[in-house]
């Protein structure tokens, strides 16, 4: 009963979608500015009808209503509430769901705010806006209905939205319960914030899309989806990075990341959403690039759809699941339709969209802007490439290939350090105008601390060329970016006689979005510090080991203690080994690998013992596939050198687009496009 | 300062840009398109001509002293191509039933048991094969030719194809009874 | 009497060569370590899981694999024939490479190239003009040239425009 009232109110709300497309375009053409609102109003109803079919959704979740197949999927009676409620985006219909739940309430943000100067915006955006709501309602509706029964026929049990002729109910006692990979407590914000993100771009393309309609193709568009850009960029960035912690938390494989075509699916929009980042800049600061931001935010849309789909969490967990489900067509069907509309539009409005100045130099911000958008844009071609040639190779070949974690290294390392290499460079340079001169004279002193620091390296920790490289260039950037704050700050202090502290404080809320750049550059060099300890230096070893044995690795001694199996608290048994870690004599303390193996899903999760340092991870995990008992276990033990720079550097990464995105309090700069021409070697300024 | 336009000229993007534009987006949505709609095919499907393939045989269970066997060489015959994997539980369900099958009808010598090792270990295979008593032709598929030709979606599958070569029936998952298996050969007999 | 030394010589010799022929066996080394197997394991991919590396694979199979590659490295074989005998078996997908690597590197690199092409052309259509005013702040004014250049660009941009 109640689960049929779910997929009404779902029903109704895709119909005020469509109503809410519809009125919104009549009301624009004919110019009846009423029927604008009524859409407006239309798209503003949505979320609390959304919020209702998801509070209705989570009300089954939680009460064991397992009579309606999603909670039947992603539930049991062992699991604890607050795990029930989570898996909502536990399973492919129930993150639809979600996903429409968010853009419905990111849609309905911006049409809150104050539309005088961009009314003519307003239509398209929730034109925009809701016909992408009502493909992923849609899908729910006629594809993966979370409110669909089981009923029980003469052939078996099947789901059906509405009960078939001759069949009765069908009640499991229990459930499936939710994939154990997901039943760790911090991996639970993973797939939501990674939504966040993907979502939250969506905005930035109804505008981009509205400023092609109308033709108003100035940087208005760019100028009100700033925020949400930046938001919408940490939120995707935050949910990567969770991803990669749940991977080393949980997973059991010893690493963050592994180049799955599913991982890429959602790095890819990222990719792109960065480069946007940075040449929307270009656009208001110097009205160039108009095409190719259109372009740019585009992609990162339909990238964005793509990565939706491909989760590892719900059930479409591979490519191959994705294609061979009925949904795979379907989307793609989206993404094309939207990318054949769009990439039109762009060609349509061509004309309008050039440029204001033109670019003097090949050291100024902006050229150095376009070489980074070069670096993202072919890392997003090796990546896509990557994703795309074992379909090929299997269509022309009849053979698939894989394509694994060496080709993408390979190819994408020495386009991460070129980018490195820009960083370093970037903050340097002015707008509209530097030489070699200007730059170099800025540059040798970092350059210069950076060789001491690599030489230091070289002398005390490797040999390895790679390494002294990739450290050479993180001190570069590292030493840059400090060089530039101090220099912000010296200034300011002559200048208006603070204190230092003084200085750095208000020089950063001054000019938040350069000195909130610059931590997230810094924040960014902490986790290349992290990213090339792992993979560089890390050291491996599997063995057996019976009790009180020990073995050596990366300078700690373990050993082999005890082992315990019991059951634990939700549905599970644990098997729970103790080691000893020294290092030489000292004790250092104990860890604790274990195997908790899932009753109702069938599953098994090994969980790592981690002693976590600044210096390195000590991680062990217990070798599921082998027989524990108290005469011998086999153990995987990684020494993991620098890991943990990663996950500091993420923490200052939200601190820094914080600052980055916080209001400021002036007001917004009128666009005075003749100034622009003129500045030359501004680099306080911002 | 002078204005100047990013690339195109004055009158919108020329025309054979446009046609390099679309024809790369259209060509790439058609390669992806083509891919999925190869994953969305479902298995070999009654009706069709079976090609002819060649399965390399284990020692011990070759077929009329042959270590190799082909399409070919089976015409004229009923042919049940097994699906199968040591490491394959419900396999495992329908593995004494295939064999006892197999024995009913070797006499008549019109029939053919064929079982292809699905992505499998040697030792592991021949203990799966003692342990069920299985003595008709069986052998590993290399590099999964045969069953990408097939397209299985997993095992065990059974394919029974007539005497002409033509595939007349599917079985996804494993048999319950001997009856579900005699029940699609001996129509074939007739 | 001689017959009974000579079967006892015989014998004796027998013995010795039954026991070398057994204690060959032990000849061909001591089982590989985890970390051997792991090493070759790495590099290939679960034949039946998804998108699951060969050494971290949990499932009955894939200790069977891995149990499969240990026998080999015993048995003396390369890494390079393991890998070989694999792809014999399962196939090229099983590799975590595309073994022609030619194909794979050369479309990204050619693209790569093409839109780097591309930029430093834009860059040369507008930067050319400006990069001779930059270079009159650096350089004493040379009238002349400078107005033959000038002139020369206009042209230039006249051609482009019709």
């Amino acid at each position: 009963m109640i689960a049929s009232f779910g997929f009404g109110v779902l029903i109704i709300t895709f119909l005020v979608t469509l109503y809410s497309v519809f009125a919104a375009i009549y009301g624009e053409r004919k110019k009846i500015p009423a029927m604008v609102e009524s859409a407006r109003r239309a798209m503003l109803l949505t979320w609390p009808l959304l919020t209702l079919t998801a509070s209705i959704l989570i009300y089954l979740l939680v009460n064991d209503h397992y009579e309606v197949q999603f909670v039947y999927e992603v539930t049991s009676r062992s699991m604890p509430t607050y795990l029930k409620v989570t898996a909502w985006w536990g399973g492919q219909a129930g993150s639809l769901l979600f996903w429409s739940w968010l853009m419905s309430a990111f849609a309905s943000l911006v049409t809150l705010r104050k539309w005088d100067r961009d009314r003519e915006f307003l239509p398209w955006v929730i034109v925009v806006a809701c016909i992408t709501m009502a493909f992923f309602i849609g899908m729910n509706v006629f594809f993966e209905n979370p409110f669909a029964q089981l009923y029980q026929m003469s052939t078996g049990v099947e789901a059906h939205t509405f009960r078939p002729a001759a069949s009765i109910l069908f009640i499991p006692q229990d459930g499936n319960g939710l994939n154990p990979l997901l039943r760790h407590p911090g991996m639970v914000i993973h797939p939501p914030m990674l939504y966040l993100g993907f979502v939250s771009f969506v905005i930035p393309y109804a505008f981009a899309m509205a400023a092609l309609i109308t033709g108003r193709t100035d940087d208005r568009w760019i100028r009100l989806t700033r925020r949400w850009t930046l938001w919408a960029w940490m939120f995707l960035s935050f949910g990567l990075v969770l991803g990669g912690r749940w991977a080393y938390d949980v997973l059991g494989w010893g690493g963050y990341w592994g180049w799955d075509p599913v991982e890429i699916a959602a790095f890819m929009p990222w990719l792109t959403g960065t480069a946007f980042l940075h040449s929307v800049m270009i656009q208001e600061k110097r009205g160039l690039l108009k095409h190719w931001n259109m372009l740019l935010i585009i992609l990162t849309y339909d990238l964005v759809i793509f990565g939706t789909f491909l989760t590892r969490s719900g059930v479409l967990s591979s490519v191959h699941a994705f294609a061979q489900s009925a949904i795979g067509p379907l989307f793609m069907g989206f993404v094309s339709a939207t990318l054949v509309a769009s990439v039109g539009l762009i060609i349509y409005r061509w004309d309008s969209l050039k440029s204001e100045t033109e670019m003097t130099s090949l050291l100024s911000r902006e050229a150095l802007f376009l070489l980074n958008n070069l670096l993202f844009m072919s890392i997003l071609v090796v990546c896509f490439w990557g994703v795309i040639f074992p379909l090929i190779s299997e269509l022309f070949t009849g053979q698939t290939v894989t394509v694994g974690p060496p080709f993408y290294e390979r190819a994408t390392g020495p386009l991460f350090a070129a980018l490195m290499f820009l960083m370093g460079i970037a903050p340097l340079s002015a707008w509209g105008h530097s030489t070699v001169k200007t730059i170099g004279r800025a540059i040798w002193k970092p350059i210069v601390g950076a060789l001491i620091m690599t030489a230091i390296i070289f002398a005390t920790y490797t040999r390895n060329a790679i390494a002294l490289v990739a450290f050479f260039l993180i001190a570069l950037v590292i030493l840059v970016t400090i060089y530039e704050y101090w220099r912000g700050a010296n200034a300011r202090q002559k200048s208006q006689g603070e204190n230092i502290f003084a200085a750095f404080w208000n020089l950063t809320g001054r000019n938040r979005r350069r000195y909130g750049g610059y931590i997230i550059h810094l924040s960014m060099m902490l986790m290349a510090i992290g990213i090339l300890g792992i993979e560089l230096f890390q050291v491996e070893t599997q063995g057996t080991l019976e009790v009180n044995q020990q073995v050596s690795v990366g300078g700690y001694d373990v050993v082999y203690q005890d082992i315990a199996q019991f059951q634990g608290p939700d549905g599970r048994e644990v098997t729970r080994a103790v080691l000893g870690v020294y290092k030489g004599s000292e004790y250092l303390g104990e860890l604790n690998p274990r195997i908790d193996y899932y009753y109702d899903a069938q599953q098994t999760m090994t969980i790592p013992g981690q002693r976590s340092t600044l210096r390195d991870d000590l991680y062990i995990l217990l070798v599921d596939w082998e027989p524990a008992s108290a005469t011998g276990a086999t153990f995987k033990i990684f020494v993991n050198p620098l890991v943990n720079w990663l996950w500091l550097g993420s923490l200052l990464f939200l601190v820094g687009v914080f600052i980055a995105a916080w209001p400021e309090k002036d007001a917004e700069p009128v666009t005075v496009r003749s100034q622009a021409s003129v500045q030359q070697q501004t680099s306080a300024a911002d | 300062m002078t204005e100047s336009t990013i690339s195109a000229p004055r009158r919108g993007v020329p025309i054979w840009a446009q046609i390099i534009i679309w024809l790369f987006l259209v060509g790439l949505l058609a390669i992806v398109a083509a891919g999925l709609s190869r994953a969305q095919q479902g298995t070999v499907q009654p009706g069709q001509v079976i090609d002819n393939f060649t399965l390399p045989l284990y020692s011990g269970y070759e077929l009329d002293g042959k270590s190799e066997i082909s399409m070919e060489d089976m015409r004229g015959k009923v042919i049940v191509i097994n699906f199968w994997a040591s490491w394959c539980k419900p396999c495992e369900q329908e593995a004494a039933e295939l064999q006892t099958a197999w024995k009913q009808y070797q006499p008549t010598g019109q029939v053919v048991f064929l079982g292809v090792d699905y992505v499998d270990t040697d030792p592991e295979a021949r203990v799966y094969l003692k342990k069920f008593g299985i003595t008709y032709a069986n052998g590993p598929d290399l590099a999964t030719r045969i069953s990408q030709y097939f397209r299985i979606k997993g095992v065990p599958e059974t394919y029974f194809i007539d005497q002409s070569g033509v595939l007349q029936y599917v079985q996804i998952g494993p048999f319950s009874s001997i009856d579900q298996i005699r029940a699609q050969i001996d129509p074939l007999l007739k | 009497m001689r017959s009974s030394r000579f079967t006892f010589y015989i014998l004796l010799l027998s013995l010795v060569l039954a026991g070398l022929w057994t204690g060959s066996a032990y000849a061909q080394g001591p089982t590989p370590t985890d970390n051997e197997v792991n090493r070759i394991a790495r590099q290939l991919y679960c034949p039946v899981c998804e998108s699951t590396p060969l050494d971290v694979c949990p499932t009955e199979a894939c200790r069977q694999w891995r149990d499969l590659i240990r026998t080999m490295l015993a048995e003396g074989k390369s890494e390079g024939e393991i890998k070989q005998y694999f792809v014999e078996q399962y196939g090229v997908r099983v590799l975590n490479e595309p073994p022609n690597r030619l194909v794979s590197y050369l479309v990204p690199t050619v693209v790569i190239l093409f839109g780097a092409f591309m930029l430093f052309r834009g860059f040369q259509m507008w930067i050319k003009p400006s990069m001779t005013e930059s270079r009159l702040e650096d350089t004493k004014p040379e009238a002349k040239p400078f107005q033959d250049l000038y002139i020369a660009k206009l042209e230039e941009e006249l051609k482009k425009r019709k």
